[in-house]
């Protein structure tokens, strides 16, 4: 019998959040009907964007390469469906806010037509790790837990560290995102079937499955599954419910009771996290050869009639789902990607879901605090702070613009979870006050290198024009020598080179 | 569609600097009954003095400022600080005694720090110690709690309110008939003239643990206090500290000489232990912000409170105490910032 376990490690602070999301999971997963066209933005996922290999005006079919992985950092983009590449232009992205980045724009001729299937791949567990990652790029595999990092590129990273444990995020901690939650309860062997690739792929033996208490459903069908399977290597973990145990640097914390180095990865301490969804995205590639062209995403606010999970082409817009789950409701005032909590705010609902888009929130306004007070120094920031910061002390920094004392402070270190904003009694946007922080630390740093290396440039010039003059005046010097030691006979020969020299 | 943008998190926050300063006053209630219960409706008028300078402080300063004088009222700090005040005041003091006090813990000692959540001294400590050291005569007169078997002559309501506006006694009443020492001052002046605590401790206007009625209030204030923790409007971390700090050096210099030192309880109940430990040190603005830096800085209180009742010349030393601390806050947080998640312990964050 393998019951899920709980021996955890500590994390500090947190919150409990009202969860909103049992009107989601209440439904089944609604497959959204192919629209008649859809944006594939290039720039879908952490790193370089990928390139566009087609034209306007061709044909593709549903799961044909379109944009292939382009630097060491990136990942290939497939066609949702079938049909014709009408345009490559500038469109309304989310990871702008809205504001527009290139896109290529596929008419669909709705017979979505599959590209042929490849020739049959050798079973996964008779492939070398190099190849199954190799597999894994051309896939269009990314982070769907929200970071997008190109899966490949951070399997491969991995492998040159010295691992120990694959733990796979199914902790979904922020409130109304379930997609992640329906995917284990209605795909948990394609979830265990991952971390098996994955276990290959990586050479490691132990995999931890985290999920949070509060998905009993999802831990039952994980349970089945892997009763079923019997693979000792694969062990089920239940995490508390409490925001924000699903951070990936938090989770290691929470599952094996080590920190993540500040600055560093969890591969630093022989960790790989992946979420539930791209492990599931991983055995759907290699198993049934289907690229990632389609994710569960959670459609939900109190800005639409009825929340529900949907499973969506990458590339339909916003508009055309919020179209499908019943239109906007009079309250819809906020178009949020992603939760309540690291969501970003877009102001147009053109946007089309991409590979990250885990959760579509329509939400009214958020109901005014009052004016933003003095910081009264109460704590409650400092004692809900997961990574243990003392954000009034960072504010006061911030406020000061004290780069030193930020830094000293651990600013870097701060995850952008948002679990201050929500206690602080002064109302102070403590998140958007560091992320702005930040950002302006990264300028003055960039700055700084800037003119170091024009210092640096500056400083060669001048070396090397002394240098010249220093040779110049020794060779000079040289044939003074020569002209005084040899007479007559000397100059006739420096000037009969001189002459040949000219001639040349 | 289109849509606003807005910056993460979209959940509204959970509290307000309002409401907590609301459950500070509401939690002082009890107390506060107690208090009117065993001296006199005097306490009422402290009350109502104390709130009325702080108000206008707080709005002259604020207008001075030019800041916004609504929000400043509104916050409801000026009137904790009032509380605050009037709690330490005996219930017979003239109205310019408490109006000083008053004005210059909100005046000078909050808002020429730059108000609200910058200022580094204990506001209601500030204006106390000033009157404390400015009108030592008015600050002593701290009348006998009613207690039914004590020879006093009580004040009516209009006597009461008569001195605190002119500062007079009725005819043919001085103050010698209408005061007593408090438990401490009895305590200290016992002692120093060489009686033990055990006699000392047989006066009628000791109680059980402290004196008499002082432990009364002392109670009601732990019941507000303990209803703030569980609130967490406070946090345990500085109310254990000034306990520790004041029972520890208590208990061990009982133990080695218990003639001449009263116990840790007496110090508990008596004086201001109690309204300082939860209520006056907890002040967040004054008071260090890291969880191990409060534990330090009630401590700190708690021992300067133990040395000043036993070797200086005050009875109590709760405000000089707090202000003592409220200087070494800086140092505190710098020395107790917690262990950052991610770096090395010991090792200097980069």
């Amino acid at each position: 019998m393998t019951a899920a376990t709980y021996d955890l490690g500590t994390l500090h602070g947190g919150l409990r959040l009202s969860a909103h999301k049992s009107a989601a999971t209440a439904n089944p997963i609604y497959e959204v009907p192919v629209p008649g066209q859809l944006i594939l933005p290039i720039a879908q996922h952490v790193g370089d964007p990928a390139q566009p290999i087609v034209g306007i005006g061709e044909r593709v079919l549903k799961g044909q390469l379109i944009a292939e992985s382009e630097g060491s950092l990136s990942a290939p983009i497939h066609a949702s469906s079938s049909g014709k590449i009408v345009a490559i232009e500038r469109w309304p992205i989310s990871r702008r806010n809205g504001d527009p980045g290139p896109c290529i724009v596929l008419e669909t001729d709705g017979e979505d037509r599959p590209i042929e299937r490849w020739e049959e791949a050798p079973p996964y567990d008779t492939l070398a790790p190099d190849v199954l990652l190799q597999m894994i790029l051309q896939g269009g595999i990314v982070g769907l837990g929200g970071a997008v990092f190109p899966t490949a590129q951070k399997l491969m990273q991995a492998n040159t560290c010295e691992l120990e444990y694959l733990i796979l995020n199914g902790v979904e901690c922020e409130p109304y995102i379930s997609c992640d939650d329906v995917l284990m309860r209605e795909h948990a062997a394609e979830v265990v079937g991952g971390a098996q690739i994955l276990l290959h792929a990586l050479g490691l033996d132990i995999c931890y499955i985290a999920v949070e208490s509060d998905k009993p459903e999802a831990l039952h069908k994980l349970t089945d599954v892997l009763n079923e399977i019997s693979d000792e290597r694969i062990v089920l973990k239940q995490v508390p419910s409490i925001y924000p145990s699903g951070g990936e640097d938090q989770l290691v914390q929470l599952v094996t009771n080590r920190e993540v180095p500040s600055g560093g990865l969890p591969t630093d301490i022989g960790c790989l996290v992946q979420n539930v969804a791209t492990a599931a995205a991983i055995y759907d590639w290699i198993e049934k050869h289907e690229p990632l062209i389609s994710r569960i995403t959670t459609i939900t606010g109190d800005g639409i009639p009825m929340a529900m999970n949907v499973r969506a082409r990458v590339g339909t817009t916003v508009a055309d789902v919020v179209n499908f789950a019943g239109g906007y409701t009079e309250s819809a005032k906020q178009l949020i990607i992603g939760g309540p909590m690291t969501g970003r705010s877009v102001t147009t609902d053109r946007v089309p879901l991409v590979k990250a888009t885990n959760c579509v929130l329509v939400m009214s306004e958020t109901p005014s605090p009052g004016p933003e007070m003095p910081c009264i120094r109460c704590g409650d920031c400092a004692a809900v702070c997961p990574v243990q910061l003392l954000p009034q002390q960072l504010f006061w920094y911030a406020c000061a613009d004290d780069e030193k004392n930020m830094r000293s402070y651990g600013l870097t270190d701060c995850i952008e979870c948002g679990c201050c904003d929500l206690v602080c009694p002064s109302h102070i946007p403590l998140t958007a006050d560091f992320r702005k922080a930040k950002g302006r630390i990264r300028e003055q740093a960039d700055e700084k290198a800037r003119a170091e290396r024009a210092r640096r440039r500056f400083e060669a010039r001048n070396e090397r024009l002394e240098r010249d003059e220093q040779e110049r005046k020794e060779e000079l010097d040289q044939q003074k020598a020569a002209a005084k030691k040899g007479g007559a006979a000397a100059i006739a020969e420096i000037l009969k080179r001189k002459k040949k020299q000219d001639e040349d | 569609m289109e849509f606003k943008h807005n910056e993460a998190p979209y959940l509204a926050p959970r509290a307000q600097v309002s409401s907590i300063m609301q459950q500070v006053l509401l939690a002082l209630i009890p107390a506060a009954l107690a208090h009117i219960w065993f001296f006199g409706p005097g306490f009422i008028f402290n009350l109502l003095i104390a709130a009325t300078f702080c108000a206008a402080g707080e709005a002259a300063m604020m207008k001075i400022r030019r800041r916004d004088v609504r929000t400043a009222l509104s916050d409801y700090s000026a009137l904790v600080t009032a509380a605050l005040l009037a709690f330490a005041l005996p219930s017979l003091t003239p109205w310019w005694v408490t109006a000083t006090g008053a004005l210059f813990g909100v005046v000078v000692a909050k808002h020429l720090y730059g108000g609200l959540g910058f200022n580094i001294f204990n506001p209601a400590m500030a204006g106390y110690v000033v009157i404390l050291v400015a009108f030592p005569m008015h600050l002593n007169l701290w009348i006998a709690p009613r207690m039914g078997d004590i020879d006093y002559q009580y004040l009516t309501i209009i006597e009461s309110l008569r001195y605190t506006l002119t500062g007079n006694l009725p005819e043919l009443l001085n103050f010698d008939a209408v005061s007593r020492a408090t438990p401490l001052d009895a305590m200290q002046s016992g002692l120093n003239n060489a009686r033990t605590v055990d006699e000392v401790l047989t006066l009628p206007i000791m109680g059980d643990f402290g004196g008499r009625g002082w432990e009364w209030i002392a109670n009601l204030i732990a019941l507000g206090g303990i209803w703030l923790l569980i609130k967490k409007i406070i946090r345990w971390q500085i109310p254990v500290g000034v306990a520790i700090g004041l029972m520890f050096p208590a208990t061990i210099m009982y133990m080695i000489e218990p003639g001449s030192n009263p116990g840790p309880g007496f110090h508990l109940f008596s004086g201001a232990s109690m309204l300082c430990a939860f209520f006056i040190a907890t002040d967040p603005v004054s008071a260090a912000t890291s969880p191990k830096g409060r534990i330090i800085y009630g401590a700190g209180i708690g021992l300067l409170i133990y040395a000043i009742r036993t070797w200086g010349s005050y009875a109590d030393g709760v405000a000089f105490s707090v202000l003592i601390m409220n200087m070494a806050v800086p140092a505190i947080d710098y020395m107790t910032q917690p262990h950052i998640v991610g770096h090395n312990e010991g090792s200097e964050p980069s």
